[in-house]
């Protein structure tokens, strides 16, 4: 079983966020960089769990970015993952990434690929419905459960109001949330391991973009809250009913 | 530049979503000068003449059993063999799990940017840009799509454009479906909840509810209101409340009209999941909890002598109509 787990760098959720150059590129100013959190708790842990099951298992990590990405990719390794891949582009379109992760798919033939299911910055929720139509490959996204069958996987998902299974063949590509697995911490032995495992940058096909982030704007800051006293809930219910309408 | 806007079905029926999605697909084909049809795949058990009302004039129907799951590559593949049949230049979806498993794939499959999430109509003024959120609804971004085709996908709750009735004509498309070995082997629905991305009103409660025994306060509460219930991520992984209700960073992402929250003290992460909607109302004993910064309107105060209050006051207020 041959697995790929795709880690985006993503500024810590406390992070500030500003923008610079006329509200055209994020401020990394102080920024703390982690692994995007669906990445790590939940794609990169569950197929661990897999590898800790079966250890024929291998498992490649893949970021698509600069040299700025290696600490959170060595982090990743860390964890587990025998080698890891940085495709050597830095792009904010979903498209060209994708394509660069299942050029990648087809020369190493993946089993299973997770993804989060989503990066918490760009929040598009993209990469791997793209990278299963491009390498191609099933596609199930905003998975809670993931466990191989003989005819594939079978795999729980979220859906309206609940959740479905479905069972489909491999090769797979999954978006991971909560509930595939469980947050872990990596180890002195893991820290050790993780700085002689291979990391092998990879030059970057040319595509061109679908799309382009020509502007970012912070929302208008909220006029204040109206307190109201807890003496007093009727007008709370006024305000909501009168002022607000909501009820 | 025509517009196709992928109709919300659920179990074979419209969703309330269809309304927002076709007035601002509408919108779409009338700010470019074009028009805009309705594709509603699968079977379905409602009227699609129904749809007539949010302003759909023109509806296309693939009518096979086969399409009733939603299933990713199937779906991909008959969309781009509609496009193909009737042209279509900008397909419109409701940001939801279904549209997250297929819109990507169409964007790969026909070379078509897609904007995810978006909150706003289209500027047309230089090129064709969509405003989305970023950084969990921290910030906005501005996305212009380069190719000719375009997708959006459109975060519920997002635009209020009036919609105008009109008469429908409903057209069958004859398109094969590819046969596939996918399965959905169990469905497992949270029966007689609102589900909490659909709901108007969402009413969550933290940590300060001090266990799951007294979560009876709320329930009154989101009962009298007809709301949704959510919970924050502490009391989630205390399993005080379902995993499901857990809204915020990594958990569901709402855009309610109302939000409720109890006894929540509103950390970055928490408010991540909640700051699209529009009116935020916060109950909490402590003064300096950072969510009131984060609110509309507040009471400081025991939730447990609150809320009662509170829910007879609405009850009072639905008695006088």
């Amino acid at each position: 079983m041959k697995i790929l787990v795709c880690i985006s760098k993503t500024p810590d959720t406390t992070s500030r966020i500003a923008f610079t150059e006329n509200n055209t590129r994020f401020d990394e100013a102080g920024v703390q960089w982690i692994i995007n959190p669906y990445d790590e708790w939940y794609a990169l842990v569950r197929a661990i769990e897999l590898k800790e099951k079966d250890p024929a298992t291998t498992i490649h990590l893949v970021s698509v970015g600069g040299a700025d990405c290696e600490p959170i990719i060595r982090k990743a390794l860390a964890l587990g993952g025998d080698e890891a891949f940085r495709i050597d582009i830095v792009s904010d379109d979903s498209y060209t990434v994708a394509r660069q992760i299942a050029a990648l798919c087809d020369r190493e033939k993946y089993d299973i690929v997770f993804t989060g299911k989503e990066a918490i910055d760009s929040n598009n929720a993209s990469l791997g419905g793209m990278i299963a139509e491009i390498y191609p490959a099933e596609y199930v996204s905003l998975a809670t459960q993931f466990t191989l069958t003989p005819e594939g996987c079978s795999v729980t998902r979220e859906v309206e109001g609940g959740e479905e299974t479905i069972s489909c063949a491999l090769p797979a590509v999954i978006s991971c949330q909560k509930g595939m697995a469980e947050q872990r911490i990596p180890n002195m032995r893991g820290i050790m391991g993780a700085r002689t495992k291979p990391l092998h940058v990879v030059a970057a096909e040319a595509v061109t973009p679908l799309t382009t982030i020509t502007r970012y704007e912070l929302p208008a800051a909220k006029a204040g809250v109206k307190l109201v006293s807890a003496d007093n809930v009727a007008e709370l219910v006024r305000l909501l009913h009168e002022e607000a309408k909501v009820i | 530049m025509s517009v196709l806007i992928i109709a919300d079905l659920q179990e074979g029926h419209l969703k309330k979503s269809n309304a927002e999605i076709i007035s601002y697909g509408n919108e779409i084909a009338r700010i470019s000068g074009t028009s805009a049809g309705v594709l509603v795949l699968g079977n379905c058990s409602d009227n699609l003449s129904t749809l007539g009302a949010y302003g759909a004039s023109q509806v296309y129907q693939v009518a096979d059993a086969n399409l009733q799951a939603v299933n990713p590559s199937v779906y991909v593949s008959v969309i781009a063999a509609v496009i193909e049949q009737i042209g279509a230049d900008v397909i419109v979806f409701s940001n939801n799990p279904s549209s997250k498993s297929v819109a990507p794939g169409l964007s790969a499959r026909l070379g078509a940017g897609l904007v995810s999430g978006a909150i706003g109509v289209p500027d047309l003024s230089n090129g064709f840009s969509v405003r989305k959120t970023v950084f969990s609804g921290k910030a906005f971004a501005e996305v212009s799509i380069n190719t000719a085709k375009k997708i959006i996908t459109l975060n519920p709750n997002s635009v209020s454009i009036p919609f105008v009735a009109k008469e429908t004509v409903v057209t069958n498309l004859s398109i094969s479906v590819p046969a596939s070995t996918r399965k959905v082997t169990a469905v497992n629905k949270i029966e007689g909840e609102v589900p909490l991305t659909e709901a108007d009103i969402v009413i969550s409660g933290g940590r300060g509810l001090k266990g799951p025994e007294n979560w009876g306060v709320l329930l009154d509460l989101a009962k009298v209101l007809k709301a949704g219930t959510a919970c924050s991520r502490p009391v989630g992984d205390a399993h005080w409340r379902p995993h499901h209700e857990h809204v915020g960073q990594t958990g569901v992402q709402i855009a309610p009209n109302l939000y409720i929250a109890l006894g929540i003290s509103g950390a970055i992460q928490h408010l991540a999941g909640v700051n699209r909607s529009k009116v935020i109302v916060v109950i909490n004993k402590d003064p300096e909890a950072p969510f009131f910064k984060a609110a509309d309107y507040g009471i400081v105060g025991d939730l447990f002598e609150v809320v009662p209050q509170l829910t007879a006051a609405i009850q009072q207020l639905h008695a006088e109509g």
